[in-house]
């Protein structure tokens, strides 16, 4: 049935990485990236939720255009708390550190990532870091916008500015020692036979996201320091005051913050690449172009911040060149999605679950990226500059994508991670829900910006509360779709049916060990002899089989 | 201790590569006589040659240190390009930064 | 220390041989360099900025720094670079009392370094150079030479902050070191602790030139 040379794992097995030891202390005191990447899946839901939160009490204050609930400078924590524990602690972590923590071994073959004990330390890292976060925010939090804009960050506001930047700080070597786990164990731990070009596209997106983890972090880093130098100290690096310039901080921020953004979407397209090949039962058009389109939006990523910075005060000329550059990553996202839909072409799909959401990513993706590409043109962007324009925007790369992404590779993988299948019509219930609310919740906005509603601001003109509570409305929806999978993820794990192996029919080392694996990953030396996704050879599983009912 | 060294011996295909000693000793020299010629050189009026001279002298030393006490020589050749990509964003960074400053004043315009 | 029950305990249990553990060790070190590069260059591009907007401002404050010291530390750390190079030597081949003579030196010349850093650091507070609300400088354009010496307590003072972390992780080497346990097989904490060190070497080589030596000949 298979091309693969290794042998059929046995169902159901006995033993596994969840029951191979019991006890709080076999968790956190773990070095197994498995059980490493279920510690990362609770925290970063935690910090999920909390920035969810955040999003509800600000749509509930733009329900109305007065000031309801909040004094502003009270909204202005909140869209900043938002910013920062959704970009820094969910977005950034999430697929990586989740799903890329737990599959990128099993996926190349290997017993666990290079090292272990750096992996179990970024994720203390990260829990120190969100722990600074948190205790800033029950002190008030900050008001800057996520953003830490000098003077303001460094001179004006009295808020936890400091706190915070620790948090993030030290979140940020967790992001650089996962990054530089990755980059090792793809290098130096593949199974004999798995050559570059054999590697499945998600090995590929992490590769690349950990190329902007390791080289676009340490930049913020440095960054973060020199607002507290100045605010601490008053040693000046940005005040004018103190002879400084502040645009060197927006430099410096966009040089990490803007490549960040392909830190959130490179590995949510991984995710999409194997979903799509898996569902449509064929291999991924034009493998290579998508691995290197991957490469490409992680190279071409460094070369574009300075379209933050349009009508900073930057150069009229630096502007230019900027917003060409900023056009060309749309070439590599065009490739992908393109190459996406031509797999899906004359393929035999079927509608599972993370099909629903893998779909609902390129449409949402490409409606995020047509509209980056508008934002990189300087004329427009001085026009919808600071509007929900830009909010929109990001949130359907964010949202629809990278949110989309994590959630159809939760899905997938779920009956790997825990050996159990989830409801069928809850999760698919689910998929449509979350993708209705996120467009009533996004897309007026799109509108709203470009007719001129600034960001950040908590009241606004009474001929925008239409569209606002379409917003609102969409919100709510995108809410309950999101609290779906919380419930049924945690009730299939104690009733759930048993998984079988390879529930999906799908290609990849992942699928050729038991559901859960074993604590070494494989009861055998895994090789490899063919290319990825084929599927060709494959039939597809009839539907007792994958949802072993 | 004794555990390593008798199985040592079936590793022995592996054994680093050592250099010569006078290899260390040689490139401390040069690394010292580099400082000595940078402290020098700084005292001549060379223009804006004087910038570019501490830079060169400056690269030539890290070279050496990476090649020969960092044994990056000895490595396979991803080392090198782990070292250039990180040199390369450092240059991205650099020439985006002051582009943007040294253009500024092109337009001419009060303010812009 | 997680091993497997059939190998030797110096090879983790997740690797399949000692040359791909010291081939992961060595690529893992330089990766985390690279982000050292990049978090240093952040300062370094600040500096290179405001050095090109301000540079008779740069110019005079650098001129207050003492070039002896500074060149005397320059070989100082030079110096500390060949014993820890020659530790890892002593590792290669074997020689634990090497490993531990040359990490000991090199200890003893790092801590020179920072003392001869402290002397200067002090030199700059009786002067009133550190940046701040007591700044005080005698020369053109006092602001923008304020400027340089927030740079140059930012760049010395992060270079400085990984000479402390480095000569602290050389100081629990030590017995390590005299105990054997780097073997020509198996020493990539040590070459990997020695990639650190140079490191460090190198920014400095970099921070000489380029805040002790600007327009000297004037």
């Amino acid at each position: 049935m298979t091309t693969s040379p290794n042998p059929v794992p046995a169902e159901f097995p006995r033993t596994h990485y969840l029951n191979a030891a019991y006890g709080l202390k076999s968790w956190l005191w773990t070095r197994d990236h498995k059980r490493i990447a279920l510690l990362y899946l609770v925290s970063v839901s935690v910090f999920f939720a909390l920035g969810g939160l955040m999003a509800v009490l600000i749509r509930m204050e733009l329900a109305t255009p007065e000031g309801d609930f909040f004094q502003p400078d009270v909204y202005n924590r909140l869209f900043t708390m938002h910013g920062i524990l959704m970009i820094f602690f969910f977005l950034i972590p999430g697929i990586p550190a989740v799903l890329g923590n737990f599959l990128i071994p099993l996926m190349i073959g290997a017993k666990d990532l290079a090292f272990p004990r750096i992996n179990l330390l970024s994720w203390y890292l990260y829990t120190i870091g969100g722990a600074f976060t948190l205790w800033a925010l029950l002190h008030g939090g900050v008001d800057t916008g996520w953003t830490f804009y000098t003077p303001l960050s460094t001179n004006y506001v009295n808020t936890s500015v400091l706190t915070v930047g620790v948090g993030i700080f030290i979140a940020g070597f967790s992001s650089i020692l996962t990054g530089l786990n990755f980059i090792v164990t793809i290098h130096r731990m593949r199974a004999p036979g798995l050559t570059w070009f054999r590697l499945p596209l998600f090995v590929w997106g992490h590769y690349a996201t950990s190329i902007i983890q390791i080289l676009g972090t340490p930049v913020v880093a440095i960054a973060i320091l020199m607002v507290a130098a100045e605010r601490m100290l008053h040693i000046g690096f940005f005040d004018p005051k103190l002879g400084g310039d502040p645009v060197l901080f927006q430099h410096l921020f966009w040089f990490y913050s803007h490549p960040a953004v392909y830190i959130m979407i490179l590995p949510a397209m991984g995710v999409i690449s194997e979903l799509v090949a898996a569902f449509s039962r064929k291999p991924i058009f034009g493998y290579k172009f998508v691995a290197f389109a991957s490469i490409g939006i992680a190279v071409l990523g460094f070369l574009v911040w300075g379209h933050h910075m349009f009508v900073a005060g930057q150069s009229i000329y630096a502007g230019v060149v900027f917003s060409v550059l900023s056009m060309l990553v749309a070439v590599p996202s065009a490739v992908k999605v393109f190459n996406w839909t031509a797999t899906l072409y004359k393929g035999s799909i079927s509608w599972d679950t993370p099909m629903l959401y893998a779909l609902g990513f390129i449409g949402l993706f490409t409606i995020g990226g047509l509209t980056g590409v508008m934002l990189a043109t300087l004329g427009i962007d001085a026009h919808v500059h600071d509007t929900y324009f830009i909010i929109a925007h990001f949130h359907y790369i964010m949202v629809g994508g990278a949110i989309m992404g994590y959630l159809g590779g939760l899905h997938y993988w779920w009956p790997k991670i825990t050996g159990r299948l989830y409801p069928v019509f809850w999760s698919k219930l689910s998929a449509l829900v979350i993708f209705i609310g996120f467009n009533v919740t996004f897309f007026p906005q799109f509108i709203l910006g470009y007719l001129g509603m600034p960001r950040r601001y908590h009241t606004y003109p009474p001929e925008f509360q239409v569209l606002n509570v379409m917003s609102s409305a969409g919100a709510t929806i995108l809410g309950i779709g999101y609290l779906m999978p919380l419930i049924y993820f945690v009730w299939s794990m104690r009733y759930g049916p048993r998984a079988t192996a390879n529930p999906w029919n799908a290609t990849g080392l992942e699928w050729q060990t038991t559901s859960p694996p074993p604590v070494e990953n494989f009861t055998y030396p895994p090789v490899v002899t063919a290319p990825p996704y084929t599927y060709e050879a494959q039939p597809a599983a009839g539907k007792e089989a994958r949802l072993g009912a | 201790m004794a555990q390593h060294e008798t199985a040592s011996a079936h590793d022995s295909a592996h054994a680093p590569h050592v250099m010569p000693l006078s290899t260390y000793v040689l490139v401390f020299a040069a690394l010292l006589l580099g400082t000595a010629a940078t402290v020098a050189v700084a005292y001549v009026d060379l223009g804006w040659a004087n910038n570019a001279v501490a830079l060169a002298i400056a690269i030539t030393k890290a070279t050496l240190v990476v090649l020969y006490f960092m044994h990056v020589k000895e490595n396979t050749r991803l080392i090198p390009a782990v070292i250039f990509s990180g040199l390369f964003m450092l240059l991205i960074l650099f020439v985006n930064l002051l582009a943007d400053y040294g253009t500024r004043g092109w337009l001419g315009v009060e303010g812009r | 220390m997680a091993h497997d029950a059939h190998g030797p305990s110096d090879l983790a249990h997740h690797f399949d041989s000692y040359e791909q553990q010291k081939e992961s060790a060595t690529l893992g070190m330089w990766t985390f360099l690279v982000t050292e590069i990049l978090f240093f260059g952040g300062l370094f591009a600040a500096y290179s900025l405001y050095r090109s907007l301000y540079p008779e401002a740069f110019r005079a404050a650098s001129h207050s720094l003492d070039i002896r010291l500074g060149a005397f530390n320059t070989a100082v750390l030079i110096g500390s670079s060949l014993t820890m190079a020659l530790a890892v030597r002593g590792g290669q081949t074997g020689k634990p009392k090497t490993t531990f003579t040359m990490l000991l030196g090199t200890l003893l010349l790092g801590s020179t370094f920072l003392a001869v850093k402290a002397v200067e650091y002090a030199d700059k507070f009786t002067h009133h150079h550190v940046p701040g609300p007591s700044f005080h400088f005698e020369g053109p354009d006092a602001p923008h030479a304020q400027l340089f010496f927030s740079l140059y307590f930012g760049m010395t003072g992060l270079h400085a902050l990984h000479m402390v972390i480095g000569a602290a992780i050389l100081a629990f080497m030590l017995r390590p070191a005299l105990r054997g346990a780097w073997t020509p097989r198996n020493h990539n904490f040590l070459e990997g602790f020695g990639l650190y060190w140079h490191f460090v070497d190198l920014v400095w080589i970099f921070l000489f030139p380029l805040l002790y030596l600007i327009g000297r000949h004037h």
